[in-house]
């Protein structure tokens, strides 16, 4: 059939026909038998299993034409499929008629098959229509390496003989500049260094592309480069991502994933601990870590869930994510109705589910801070944390002792009678007035009375005399709120409800600020106690003691000096909604309130009041807070746990999984989370698949585990070895690495595909060495050079006659631009870090809203993969170049090309920081001469020499900017202060600015961010 | 074959076109391939401005479509549905037999009571179109609308409804419809986005958070992606040069990029690099015809009153007012978020506030595009992710999910008509219900896109916009 046909016909008849062409095969040419698997079932499955498949509730006149049983039985002397015999196939008449009510498919239903893929089906029940399991869930079985001559590794032999089968050979290895900078990506996501090229262009030979192999896989940035997918795939991300998508701490995971890459931990224990770290016999801190796996789903902290729906949410996010992780397949799909093209049915969707139903968690999560937490010390503050407690343990000893000296002064004390009261008086305001418009009036006793306009946020100044006569400074002030008739609710607070948010109480003593150190409160809101005061955070507010007096005491650092004129205070109300200071009054006292010998609190005076035996222990506890005798004791123990707290705050934490009493899982029909018809199922895994053991009565995650990574299970290794594949040739040999069920594409060489599959388990699940074959193969090492021709004949490259290209990661777009201008602070590891990022970027997040600060120091250098990755805001220039948000599993990324990746190089501070230091080094190292500076800088972030036409326009360029900027000295200085990183003391702003012109530019060639 | 490779060899069946037609002569077929992008992505190949639906499904209404998107869920009681028997049964318990077994939200647990409506409706233009007197500047354009009171929705909470109401599904990772629109019909504009997303907070009550998972393109490439443009700082992200880089510099950096970038292709051949040099170019001009668009300053003082804002200051008016400037550029799909529509307590000061923010501007962009010639062949949209309930929650109303309104109005829809109705205390969609999807269908239908046909292979399925489930073309609210 002419292309030109092909071309007018309905894009996915002629897509399929169209891609079979282009490998130059069609399954009519083929001389061997047809295979089920390669020819008929994508035929079958496209246009007929909707309606004839393995889903009962769709399927019509009674026929299943994915079961051979079923679709050549006898139907009352007729058959759908008569094996042998395609004219007698009620099938083919049924495909083939001209009839709209007898034709299949439907013409609202699906396409039309082909005249081809009528042939092909003709030939195919003609040769016995013999069928095969799906391919993916067939048995790995041993697959004998072709012989193919001079070729010796495994995977080029398989690669080599399509080649020669198809009359195509291997493109020639790569430029050793390309090679080594493709395998500087692809092992560690980093360009090679200036030393690395040159080593390797000296001498590029086998020993030494080996030794550059070894040098990367061993590199901890291999680790981190392998954790870039993997983190797609699990949906690792640092908030929750429903609604007011609030920050979770996930980030020690995201560690043992890199960790694990690193220390080449065997896939099927890196997969067991994921899903079942937690149950293992004998948990360790870096399994429970890694189960934190069974968190990362989405979560919802919105108001007004309804938990068994997010409960449902939750458990369906979870089989999906199981399903395209290990098993490659689109178990998902089953969620809501048997799966439509694999023999997945409705309960194995919710049968796997249940095996989640053990883990301990709420549908609505209020804050991420309720989720139970696991702390992972690092065992350096594990270490610290031990010997903290240790000297705790002796400090409080010493703090407890009982001396003959210290019982005899504390009965003095308490035979004494105490007037407890301090004496407060009143401070009449001079001045009271409100910055939002609201009208303050005086009283004769000092109190201050709002009325008229009541705005939202509010600032009161009240200007208070001193008494200049007093000899004694004031020690401490007292604001009482005051309830009132005229209020809302009776007050004190001008809310609806008689509430109140005061978040600060700023106050200066002849134009010096004043410090509180303590603020106690006669009553405070939960969430708002007197002590927000000194942070300036929240505030103190009433609730639900509203309507009558509180009083709120402050105790300044230094006691006010009386001779001082007044004092001023600034009362901060910015809560909003009028959570004003209704009524008030403020107070005074001379006395020492910090002295709580002298000043007992209330409960202790009452208790000296009524001294009893059984009282005693109290009061000397409480004797012991505040005699002068036990400052030092008392003071060493406060300051070892402040210590200890400190250590214990910066003990990271992530997501903890506990395992409790399995909720009942059933069906749910149409995925109907409030239809409770459906059957209750326990855990099991789908009857097509080999079965699990399970260890007790009820198989759990770690069975599942066990299960998964069984030599047996046909599809875990295919998937993950598919995917690897893809990592370093830009595709999976099935390139629908998300689906390898019968939607999905039959692989390009299959048996490589089962060859390298039983490699890997044969090897003990060994990640590096899959690895290692693949990157030394002859394959890998091609060059990406297509002729047009070659282009013509496979332009999806599924023959491998050369080696693909594309345009780098998000992440590493980053941490090249980053690492050619050695601005990149490699370390591995930590918590989550905020690049610079665009002012009001986060604007729409709410409850709470969110202010983005970008890390300081060494944390804005970090790699892109550390990045806070907030799912419904993610960074802006990763989102750019297609880093997924990681709300579901992703498998694949997109490679898109758009204006807005233009902007982000272009203009992104990250790049034009990069571009000055890259300046700066070039103008240090670069030798004295344009052109010497040009190869430098061509070396660093190529690893080439620069061209003629690229050295006579950057000249011009160059030469163009410095007379501008020589002219111009300020915007130079303008340009060079972009960023955190120190600018260069001795480079003169113009040369450095002018540079950046040169450096700009390359930084933002696509062959800076593409991988050849 | 993966979605990209469709889009991709769509893309070139579009590239063979046109080529044909330029090079006035016929080639042969497996020529063609030669243009083809032999890598992995499909943006090489792909046109900016060609979608993949080459001919029409039948005859548009319309060409380009503004949603203004009342976020947090608007009640349908205080502004388009209204019940009279609601009023009377003010404070009596709500019928368990309409709320038993139903979703409730913030409700959960607590006494069930019908909440009368806070407002009174008025009779608005000829067509007598019944809408709550609140809305008082919509009633004056009441005979141009197309008021619908029997939408229903799945999901009872913020994010997921959104997400519904935006691409068909409650789950995240599926395109929006303005991804749908572009990745089907392309763009018209070279300097602007053909997707622009606009947002505002109002003042009465919490700004409902958005996910930028609304907008996205989901599986569909990320070209078809909303662009967000902001009213503070850069209106787009990054499109502000750096401090101390005058225009001609950045002008000639773009060109330098482009002509390297020229050179390298002509040695590796790759047609990434000449879509990178046309991303470029576009990036380029935007950095001049977005500022140019934020401009106001060409508008007349009468335009500034008629939306009631001077222009630019990130309020709902400005944004209805920019929404205009983008369509009038051949903007395709511009999205109107106004965030400040959940008003579970003190419903009736948060419902004056917030239609004092929405009411005016609203009818003013419809008055305007009317008088602009715009208004046949654009789709206005007005509506909420869902409605809220009849029952009391305090002095507000819960999210509901049975039954609300919306209105639309343009090119191809019914003026000064309604559609559907609530029963007589607005719990259920009892008359003609009209599903979220419908909505969807309908939209497409005005683009002249078949909703079954407009199709993107994903994990192996042809997914759409209406999903799985039966979706209708609201025929009769069609002129």
């Amino acid at each position: 059939m002419p292309l030109a046909d092909l071309l007018r016909s309905f894009p996915a008849t002629f897509l399929t026909a169209f891609s079979l062409l282009l490998l130059s095969v069609t399954a009519e040419t083929r001389a061997e038998k047809l295979s089920f698997n390669r020819d008929i079932r994508p035929i079958l499955s496209e246009h007929c299993y909707a309606c004839h498949g393995p889903d009962a509730e769709t399927r019509y006149g009674e026929l299943r034409l994915d079961d051979r049983e079923d679709a050549v039985r006898d139907r009352d002397g007729y058959h759908v499929i008569d094996a042998g015999n395609a004219d007698d196939s009620e099938l083919i008449a049924r495909v083939s008629s001209d009839d709209p009510d007898i034709v299949m498919p439907p013409a609202d239903h699906a396409e039309a098959l082909s005249p081809d893929q009528i042939a092909t089906l003709k030939r195919w029940i003609n040769e016995g229509a013999s069928y095969e399991v799906h391919w993916s869930f067939a048995p790995l079985q041993d697959v004998s390496t072709p012989e193919v001559e001079g070729v010796e590794n495994p995977i080029d032999a398989f690669i080599a003989a399509r080649l020669q089968n198809e009359d195509y050979e291997f493109s020639p290895e790569a430029d050793p500049r390309v090679l080594v900078r493709r395998l500087s990506f692809d092992l560690t996501g980093l360009p090679p260094s200036l030393e690395d090229v040159q080593t390797f262009v000296d001498n590029p030979s086998e020993e030494a592309y080996r030794a550059l192999l070894q040098k990367y896989l061993s590199s901890p940035h291999y680790g981190e480069r392998m954790a870039i997918y993997w983190l797609d795939l699990v949906r690792y991300a640092d908030t929750l991502g429903f609604h007011g998508d609030q920050e979770r701490s996930v980030s020690p995971y995201r560690d043992y994933v890199i960790r694990a890459f690193n220390e080449n931990k065997p896939f099927d224990e890196f997969t067991i601990e994921q899903l079942a770290g937690d149950l293992l016999a004998e948990p360790t801190l870096e399994s429970r870590v890694a189960s934190t796996y069974n968190r990362l789903n989405r979560a919802s902290g919105e108001g007004g869930v309804q938990p068994k729906e997010y409960l449902a949410k939750y458990a369906a996010d979870r089989v999906r994510t199981l399903g395209t992780v290990w098993l490659g397949t689109t178990v998902g799909c089953a969620e809501c109705h048997d799966h439509k093209f694999d023999p997945y049915t409705i309960k194995d969707f919710y049968s796997f589910a249940a095996f989640f139903a053990d883990i301990k968690e709420q549908g609505i999560v209020s804050g991420a801070r309720y989720i139970e937490q696991l702390p992972v010390p690092t065992p350096e503050q594990d270490r610290k944390k031990q010997d903290l407690t240790t000297r705790i343990a002796a400090a409080e000893k010493n703090y407890q002792a009982v001396s003959p000296e210290l019982q005899a002064s504390f009965d003095e004390w308490r035979g004494q009678t105490k007037d407890a009261q301090p004496q407060w008086t009143p401070l009449v305001p001079e001045q009271a007035t409100s910055a939002g418009g609201a009208t303050l009036t005086i009283g004769n006793e000092g109190e201050v009375l709002a009325s008229g306009k009541s705005p939202d946020k509010d600032t009161y100044r009240v200007v208070l005399p001193l008494n200049q006569n007093s000899a004694q400074p004031v020690r401490a002030i007292q604001i009482e709120v005051l309830p009132d008739p005229s209020l809302p609710n009776n007050g004190p607070g001008r809310a609806g409800n008689g509430n109140l948010v005061l978040q600060t109480v700023k106050a200066s003593v002849a134009g010096k600020p004043v410090t509180w150190t303590k603020a106690t409160a006669t009553h405070a809101q939960d969430g708002f106690p007197a002590d927000n005061l000194l942070k300036g955070n929240r505030g103190w507010a009433l609730l639900p003691e509203t309507g009558r007096r509180q009083a709120l005491t402050l105790i300044p650092q230094q006691p006010i000096d009386p001779q001082s004129d007044e004092l001023v205070l600034e009362l901060v109300q910015n809560h909003g909604s009028s959570h004003c200071l209704g009524k008030f009054r403020v107070l005074a006292t001379t006395d020492d309130l910090t002295d709580g010998l002298a000043f007992p609190e209330v409960s202790i005076v009452e208790l000296l009041a009524n001294q009893s035996e059984e009282k005693s222990a109290q009061l000397l506890e409480y004797y012991r807070k505040h005699t002068p005798l036990l400052t030092k004791e008392r003071n060493e123990l406060a300051q070892l746990k402040r210590e200890l707290e400190a250590l214990e705050k910066s003990i990271l934490t992530t997501l903890a999984v506990t395992a409790t009493e399995p909720r009942e899982m059933r069906v749910l029909p149409r995925g109907n989370w409030m239809d409770d018809s459906g059957e209750v199922v326990t855990p099991s895994v789908p009857e097509f698949l080999p079965a699990i053991e399970s260890r007790g009565d009820r198989a759990d995650r770690l069975d599942l585990a066990r299960w998964l990574v069984a030599a047996e299970n046909p599809l875990v290794a295919r998937t993950f070895v598919n995917r690897v594949w893809m990592l370093f040739f830009g595709q999976g040999l099935s390139r629908s690495v998300d689906d390898l069920g019968a939607q999905g594409e039959m692989p390009s060489h299959p048996e490589l595909l089962d060859w390298l599959s039983v490699e890997f388990v044969r090897s003990g699940w060994d990640v590096k060495q899959l690895v290692e074959m693949i990157v030394s193969s002859q394959t890998y090492r091609q060059s990406s050079a297509v002729s047009p021709e070659l282009r013509q004949q496979d332009p999806y490259n599924r023959l491998y006659a050369r080696q693909s290209r594309w345009r780098l990661d998000a992440e590493m777009v980053r941490d090249n631009a980053l690492s050619v201008s050695d601005l990149l602070v490699d370390s591995v590891a930590g918590p989550s870090v905020k690049p610079y990022q665009p002012a009001g970027y986060w604007a729409q997040l709410n409850f709470p809203k969110r202010d983005y600060q970008h890390s300081s120091g060494a944390n804005q250098y970090r790699r892109g993969l550390y990045t806070h990755w907030q799912r419904t805001f993610l960074h802006p220039s990763l989102l750019a170049f297609d880093a997924p948000p990681r709300e579901e599993c992703t498998a694949r990324r997109e490679r898109s090309n758009t204006p807005l990746q233009a902007l982000v190089l272009l203009n992104d501070p990250t790049y034009v920081e990069a571009a000055r230091a890259l300046s700066e080094n070039i103008l240090q190292h670069g030798g004295e001469t344009f052109e010497s500076r040009l190869d430098w800088a061509w070396e660093r972030v190529l690893a080439r020499k620069p061209t003629e036409l690229e050295t006579s326009t950057l000249q011009t360029q160059l030469e163009k900017t410095r007379r501008y900027y020589e002219q111009h000295p300020e915007e130079a200085a303008q340009v060079v202060k972009v960023g955190l990183s120190p600018v260069s003391k001795e480079l003169p702003a113009t040369e450095v600015a002018s540079w950046m012109t040169v450096t700009r530019t390359l930084l933002n060639l696509h062959e800076t961010i593409s991988r050849y | 074959m993966t979605p990209q490779e469709m889009a991709q060899l769509a893309a070139l069946r579009q590239n063979r076109r046109s080529f044909l037609r330029q090079s006035g002569a016929g080639i042969g077929g497996l020529a063609l391939l030669s243009m083809l992008n032999g890598e992995q992505t499909a943006d090489a190949a792909a046109s900016l401005t060609n979608g993949v639906i080459k001919t029409l499904h039948h005859p548009p209404r319309v060409k380009r479509m503004v949603h203004l998107c009342m976020a947090g869920g608007p009640s349908h009681l205080e502004t388009l549905d209204d019940k009279p028997v609601l009023r009377e049964k003010h404070g009596q318990p709500m019928p368990e037999s309409m709320t038993k077994g139903q979703q409730i939200a913030q409700l959960q647990g607590k006494e069930l009571k019908c909440f009368a409506p806070q407002f009174e409706f008025q009779k608005y233009g000829e067509s007598g179109q019944s809408i709550s007197s609140l809305f008082s500047n919509i009633g004056s354009v009441a005979d141009d609308i197309c008021i619908l009171r029997s939408l229903h929705t799945d999901q009872i909470n913020h994010d997921p409804a959104h997400t519904l109401f935006n691409t068909g599904s409650g789950n995240s990772g599926r395109p929006s419809m303005g991804a749908w629109l572009l990745y089907g019909l392309g763009q018209e504009t070279e300097n602007l986005p053909g997707y622009v997303v606009l947002t505002s907070v109002g003042k009465g009550g919490q700004a409902q958070p958005i996910a930028a998972r609304q907008w996205h393109s989901g599986f569909l490439p990320s070209r078809f992606q909303g662009v967000q443009f902001h009213s503070t700082g850069a209106p787009v992200l990054y499109l502000n040069r750096p401090d101390g880089v005058p225009l001609k510099h950045q002008e000639n950096l773009v060109e330098t990029i482009n002509t390297l970038n020229g050179e390298f292709n002509s040695l590796v051949d790759d047609p990434e690099i000449s879509t990178r040099i046309q991303q470029y170019e576009m990036a380029f001009r935007m950095q001049t015809s977005v500022p140019e668009l934020m401009d106001f300053s060409g508008e007349t003082k009468e335009t500034f009153d008629r939306y009631g804002t001077p222009g630019g200051d990130g309020t709902y008016a400005s944004n209805c007012l920019l929404a205009r400037r983008l369509l009038e550029k051949g903007v395709r799909f511009v999205q109107v978020y106004h965030r400040a529509w959940d008003h579970h307590g003190g419903i009736k000061r948060s419902m004056e506030i917030t239609a004092n923010e929405v009411d005016k501007p609203t009818a003013a962009l419809i008055q305007d595009l009317k008088d602009r010639g715009l208004f046949e062949d654009t789709l206005i949209v007005w509506s909420g992710e869902f409605g809220r309930t009849p029952m009391a929650q305090g002095s507000g109303r819960d999210h509901h999910i049975k039954g609300f309104s919306m209105f639309l109005a343009g090119g191809g829809i019914k003026p000064g008509f309604s559609w559907g109705n609530t029963d007589e205390l607005g719990y259920n969609a009892v008359e003609n219900p009209v599903h979220v999807r419908d909505f969807h269908a309908t939209m497409l239908h005005q683009f002249g896109i078949d909703h079954k046909k407009l199709t993107y292979r994903f994990q192996g399925l042809d997914f759409r916009l209406t999903g799985v489930e039966e979706a209708h073309v609201v025929k009769e609210i069609l002129a």
